[in-house]
């Protein structure tokens, strides 16, 4: 079964992210005076076959401590987990 | 002596590299990041540059060349590998040294002369150095921010394990003039062995009074007299 998966990579709470605190600082000079913190990170969307969600979601853990993730700096999350879907 | 210097796709500093361990009269050879023999060079050399176009995170990809298999063993056996800029974020990324390399406080890239203060000498690449001597010594590098956790650092500190640390022209603390904001200023440490050493900084474009300094020269002589006295005792 093809399994799309989409993975986020953050950095890690106690590390400082210039790049969110420029996206801040934007958001607020456009006037949302709301925003509290911005930071940002990536999503790495993948597709691969696995036998069961289960065998997937194992397999796409080990992806991110074998290389999609640095676990000095980065932590990750996966954010969807479908099966079926089309392969593009 | 013999320097070995990693080409992977992206490299850019691999001929300053080589120009410069000839300048002071050793051999360079190229290393090729598909190639897994080491051609029995003295010291390997992790050049500046953009491996593998740096995708995903600088010098993620890279450390899975089968070149680094070999550089791995190498180091394990005591053998000298530098990471120069590029080279230091693949060695952090190799799990060699400790801490990530990340995006420059400032967001930009930058190049320009920076200025370091030799904070260990008991090691081979600065043991012709004086301890908290200063050096000019240029940086060009967009993602040189060195971050660990505490814990970490305190190991580095009390190992001293810190080599160069960023400093003001006059050797006072850098402040906001650092060049990337990595904490405690760091900009250079040591594997526990004291044999795999990562620095931001590029030495070898510093070997030529033509080019504004020629601090970096004294690093290469380091490493040469340390090999030769290791020499003279096997």
């Amino acid at each position: 079964m093809i399994y799309a998966v989409e993975v986020a990579v953050t950095l890690k709470p106690v590390v400082n992210d210039p790049q969110g605190l420029v996206v801040r600082d934007g958001l607020r000079q456009l006037g949302f005076s709301q925003v509290r913190s911005a930071r940002v990170g990536k999503v790495i969307a993948l597709e691969l076959e696995a036998s069961s969600d289960g065998e997937a979601r194992a397999a796409v853990v080990e992806m991110c401590e074998k290389l999609l993730r640095n676990p000095v700096i980065e932590d990750f999350h996966i954010e969807s987990l479908v099966a079926g879907a089309e392969v593009g | 002596m013999r320097f070995g210097i990693a080409v992977f796709p992206g490299t850019w500093s691999d001929r300053d590299c080589a120009h410069a361990v000839k300048l002071d009269g050793h051999e360079a050879v190229e290393l090729w990041h598909k190639d897994r023999d080491l051609h029995g060079v003295d010291c390997v050399i992790l050049p500046g540059g953009f491996s593998y176009g740096d995708y995903l995170r600088t010098g993620a990809v890279a450390r899975f060349a089968p070149l680094m298999d070999s550089v791995q063993e190498f180091a394990a056996g005591g053998g000298l590998v530098w990471g120069i800029c590029n080279g230091f974020q693949v060695l952090c990324e190799a799990h060699m040294l400790p801490g990530a390399l990340v995006r420059n406080g400032s967001l930009q890239f930058r190049c320009e002369p920076s200025w370091l203060r030799v904070e260990s000498t008991d090691t081979a690449y600065t043991g012709a150095l004086r301890s908290g001597q200063v050096l000019q010594i240029p940086v060009s590098h967009g993602e040189g921010r060195f971050v660990a956790d505490a814990a970490t650092l305190d190991l580095l500190e009390e190992q001293r394990r810190v080599v160069f640390r960023y400093v003001a022209p006059d050797g006072g603390a850098v402040g906001e003039a650092s060049p990337n904001g990595s904490l405690r200023d760091i900009a250079g440490i040591v594997s526990e062995g004291r044999n795999v050493l990562g620095m931001m900084p590029h030495p070898e474009r510093a070997c030529e009074q033509l080019l504004g300094s020629a601090d970096g020269m004294e690093l290469i002589r380091s490493v040469a007299a340390s090999l030769s006295r290791t020499a003279s005792f096997a």
